[in-house]
């Protein structure tokens, strides 16, 4: 691991290429030429004006909204009503000729034109935890290691010299949230669980006066460290992530997760619901030149009352993710923003004994778009009922034109700008590509 | 009014009667100097040890580095074998002792401390059961937990322990060890006889054979069908109002994949036949086979887990994914591709061959088992080096010729922050707050270190999120308070001289003296502070080393 961070870390342009560690010294100067203009830790020559670039200048960031416990294709953007299989479920028109979605989205159906839909996404897993780990490493579990989420390689690949707060955030956990790993733990999404409720532990305890001095007596118990261990705790990280802590302490751009700076109007689009906050959050924080951004909604499990249930859910869902479209779109940042909206598996076409709908990796739907992506295209198509009851049961029925979910990480990474298929080498020395899937050619946009 | 004169009291009772009733630990007398003694006859183990990296370093052109001091050694010890730093008081009980073998005679101390106890049973049980609380109703991790830390005070034989955990009967609460095979049941589902099989294999046997469970193990030679014969040993589990029971009535039937017709596997297993005996329910003819004497897997692997809950690194990585024991005739059928452990040179012995052997010839005995490995050479040798060069480093890191910078989990750091905030020793006849502090505290802080689950030995690096916690987050701030009842505070006040003050806060932090450069910095820090305001000034000291990498690594 220690290489693969070295070659992000230093092997990059970023700031941190310049100061090899040790680092102390010319931290200390940093600090004190920072300190003098009162504005201690923060490191001079920041861009906070990464939001004004916009269109093809702006480098893509990423935003997973997270349907956690899997939503069911067929009470979102694949719905069949009037057949076996369709339940109570009503579709609706979209502004997209000839795409119906489930009508508990009237406000997606207003911007769904402007993203892709897949309906036809296969997977072999159908265990929550499993699942989970596909689809958001676009590989299958492994007990020998663990692939890095979508953001992870983005943040990995991509890095951002200006961004002072992490690159690859979570916002409202779920129980799996994205991780970095054989990129290292480094990686992982920065994990938060409300934003509306503040950043835990970013305070000094101290003023700024014993701050410098517990800082200054920090080099100095470190060197003795490092004495005779120098490669060993370069390795450890140990120097660099309380260099990144100390930046994020004080930074500016931590003002991207105050949503109460947004216009009411706004802030009322999104819905005034944690997921809401959390979506509004994510576009404030891409603003600011944080890579990707996951969102999770959770409560999309519906063994029992399938129906009930994604009403509720489409309460939060359908205003959050229309004004996200919609505002990424008035902002001009649509166009370097993927959307990818999607869970780790959908739900049964057959409806069970109490309403309910179980695991379906077997044709299921996301919405992915943006971000230079093509738009209004729809993929694939599941039938109307399964060929025969044991088809439900078993799994074995197939969609149309399946797109298997390494297809469409590919997709996704070539898009930000990521060698898709570029093999990197884990830390036991196993080469891996990022992604193993080829990219969907139809959702590209000729050029 | 004179009730509410009272009501402090009142509630001062209550509050050490609510303490004493969560902690719920009896408080047991200090392990006696007797009990206490270094297990007798050990020196030949440790010598069979020392042989072995001899070699293997001699023979991959490796040199050693120099030994640790001692302070440094009893500094991982604690570490280790009670996830918390020596105390003061232990430091100075440990500098008086001038009598031979210190260090054997104090980890011989330890390991009769319940600290221990319940300290390394969380470690082992995380491999056995993992760290799911799962469906409270009916698995109970918490006795399970109590049952391991009780089996690890009376140092009862290894493979006794597995044995009651695969074959027990009855209640979850009354017989705590079934909580391994109720770890395996879910309301809906029943008993999952296939995680249970895996995770027996994982656990006690060292393999991760889970894959087998859909298909043939890519590497080694576990297949399908020998997947499913073992699963079949779990096939007559049944839960009844008695608890666990076999139901001999029960079949086990397997799905076929391609034909989706169901057959009935019998329970089989993929060697060594007849060290299986025909009598007993199918769990315990599986709980004799995997602690059959002959069946080398399960030394190694609990070897192999050990020697990584001392070093922070096990022998071989990932710890429960060992190659079939070298030279087996039985247990390990030559197949291409097979790992190799350790790129072993032909003729050579595995460690793990090594203190296995020895462990089973010495009646399975755990204690005995950490005894030698915490005092053989690897150990006892130095984290620093003057080797520069990444790659060689490397080396000596695979073959231990040097002591492994490994990060301290989240409860090693919560125990060392809790000791260094006090001069005596936090256990178990220790202040009811201090133990009450630690109990409240320890899942959140873990949860908001991180915590790393069944993998918690895994190779890992610092997160951005551990710094903001011991830089800015509630608990190091507390502990590091110096009022008249904490450490920061008592060093504040009562120390005689600066020079003392800085050194009883290294060897309250750090279990180490400071060094002449830092001296030189800290000491005109404490002189020019007026003595108001000294308890200030060791608190930014307690900060400082808290936040120091040296605090947050095993070295």
């Amino acid at each position: 691991m220690s290489e693969l961070v070295a070659t992000m870390f230093c092997g990059s342009n970023s700031p941190l290429a310049t100061r090899h560690l040790p680092l102390f010294p010319s931290r200390r100067d940093l600090l004190k030429a920072a300190f003098a203009s009162g504005l201690s830790f923060a490191l001079p020559g920041l861009d906070l004006r990464a939001a004004e670039a916009r269109g093809d200048e702006r480098q893509k960031s990423l935003i997973v909204i997270w349907l956690g416990g899997g939503a069911s294709q067929l009470e979102t953007w694949d719905p069949h009503p009037g057949t076996k299989i369709g339940g109570p479920t009503k579709s609706i028109k979209t502004k997209l000729a000839g795409l119906e979605i489930a009508d508990q989205y009237p406000r997606v159906a207003e911007q769904i034109h402007e993203l892709n839909v897949i309906r036809s996404l296969v997977s072999k897993e159908g265990d929550h935890e499993r699942g989970t780990y596909l689809l958001k490493t676009g590989y299958r579990p492994d007990p020998t290691l663990i692939h890095p989420s979508l953001g992870a390689i983005a943040s990995h690949e991509l890095p951002n010299d200006k961004l002072e707060i992490p690159s690859h955030i979570s916002l409202l956990g779920g129980q799996y949230p994205a991780r970095g790993g054989f990129l290292g733990e480094i990686f992982d999404a920065f994990k938060i669980y409300d934003p509306s409720n503040g950043i835990r532990n970013l305070k000094a305890r101290v003023g700024d006066d014993r701050q410098q001095k517990r800082l200054a007596g920090l080099d100095v118990v470190t060197k003795s460290f490092q004495s005779g261990r120098r490669v060993q705790v370069e390795n450890t990280l140990h120097q660099l992530t309380v260099e990144r802590a100390l930046r994020m302490m004080t930074s500016e751009q931590l003002k991207a997760f105050e949503i109460d700076q947004e216009p009411q109007a706004i802030r009322d689009a999104y819905g005034d619901t944690q997921f809401g906050h959390g979506c509004l959050a994510a576009r404030r924080l891409v603003e600011t030149g944080v890579r990707a951004v996951e969102v999770t909604l959770m409560g999309w499990d519906t063994h029992a009352n399938n129906f009930e249930g994604h009403k509720t859910q489409a309460k939060e869902l359908d205003p959050a993710l229309a004004a996200l479209i919609h505002d990424l779109k008035q902002r001009d940042l649509l166009a370097s923003t993927l959307v990818l909206c999607i869970g780790e598996f959908g739900r049964t076409p057959k409806i069970n004994g109490l309403e309910g709908r179980d695991h379906w990796p077997r044709g299921f739907s996301c919405l992915v778009g943006g971000g230079g992506l093509r738009s209004g295209v729809v993929l694939g198509e599941t039938d109307t009922e399964p060929q025969s009851e044991q088809d439900a049961d078993k799994s074995t029925a197939m969609p149309h034109d399946p797109i298997e979910v390494p297809d469409l990480f590919a997709t996704i990474l070539r898009q930000l700008g990521v060698e898709f298929d570029k093999e990197v080498l884990t830390p036991i020395g196993r080469p891996m590509r990022f992604s193993s899937g080829k990219p969907i050619e139809r959702l590209v946009a000729s050029t | 009014m004179r009730w509410k004169l009272l009501l402090p009291g009142v509630v001062l009772l209550a509050v050490i009667w609510l303490v004493s009733f969560v902690t719920h630990q009896p408080l047991k007398g200090v392990a006696t100097e007797e009990s206490a003694r270094p297990t007798a006859h050990i020196d030949d183990s440790i010598q069979k040890v020392n042989m072995f990296f001899a070699r293997r370093w001699t023979g991959r052109d490796l040199q050693s580095v120099k030994k640790a001091d001692d302070l440094s050694v009893l500094r991982r010890i604690t570490l280790a074998l009670m996830g918390t730093v020596p105390s003061l008081e232990e430091i100075r009980s440990f500098e008086q002792d001038s009598g031979p073998d210190r260090l054997q005679r104090w980890t011989a101390r330890f390991l009769h401390d319940r600290r221990y106890a319940e300290y390394f049973a969380e470690r082992l049980a995380r491999g056995f059961v993992g760290v799911e609380g799962g469906q409270f109703i009916v698995y109970r991790r918490d006795r399970f937990l109590r049952w391991l830390s009780e089996q690890l005070e009376t140092n009862r034989p290894y493979p006794e322990l597995v044995r009651e955990m695969i074959g027990g009967d009855g209640l979850w609460t009354d017989e705590p060890e079934v909580n391994f095979v109720m770890a395996g049941y879910d309301d809906g589902e029943g008993f999952n006889k296939n995680k249970l099989a895996g995770r027996a294999v994982r656990a006690f046997l060292g393999q991760r054979i889970d894959c087998a469970q859909c298909h043939d193990h890519p590497f080694d030679h576990w297949k399908q069908n020998e997947f499913a014969g073992l699963a079949a040993h779990f096939g007559q589990l049944k839960l009844s109002p008695v608890g666990v029971r076999e139901d001999r009535d029960l079949k086990f039937e397997v799905e076929d994949r391609n034909t989706l017709e169901k057959k009935v596997v019998e329970p089989a297993v993929p060697f060594g036949e007849n060290w299986e005996p025909t009598e007993g329910t199918r769990r315990e003819r599986l709980a004799v086979w995997v602690t059959h004497p002959e069946n080398r897997r399960l030394e190694r692997a609990i070897v192999n887990r050990v020697w990584g809950l001392l070093f922070g690194r096990s022998w071989i990585e990932p710890v429960d994914d060992l190659p079939d024991p070298p030279g087996d005739e039985i247990a390990s059928p030559k197949v291409e591709g097979a790992k190799h452990p350790k790129s072993m040179k032909p003729g050579e012995q595995d460690l793990l061959d090594v203190l296995g052997t020895d462990f089973r010839e010495h009646g399975y005995d755990l204690r005995r088992l950490i005894e030698v490995i915490v005092a053989s050479k690897p150990f006892l040798l130095e984290s620093k080096s003057d080797v520069d060069d990444a790659s060689r480093l490397d080396r000596m890191k695979e073959h231990f010729a040097i002591f492994p910078l490994t990060r301290l989990r989240p409860e090693q750091i919560i125990g060392a922050l809790l000791q260094a905030s006090s001069l005596t020793t936090i256990d178990q006849n220790s202040h009811l707050i201090s133990r009450f502090i630690k109990l409240t505290r320890l899942s959140d802080f873990v949860k908001e270190y991180g915590d790393l689950g069944e993998n918690e030995l895994e190779d890992r690096a610092g997160t951005i999120p551990q710094a903001l916690l011991r830089m800015n987050g509630n608990l190091v701030n507390e502990t590091i308070d110096a009022t008249p009842f904490t450490a920061s505070g008592r060093i504040g006040r009562m120390a005689s001289g600066d020079n003392k003050r800085l050194e009883l806060c290294y060897l309250v932090c750090l279990t180490r003296r400071p060094t002449a450069e830092e001296s030189a910095y800290f000491l005109p820090v404490l002189e020019e502070t007026r003595p108001q305001r000294r308890g200030l000034v060791v608190e930014d000291l307690y900060w400082t080393l808290f936040n120091s990498p040296e605090f947050a690594w095993n070295h």
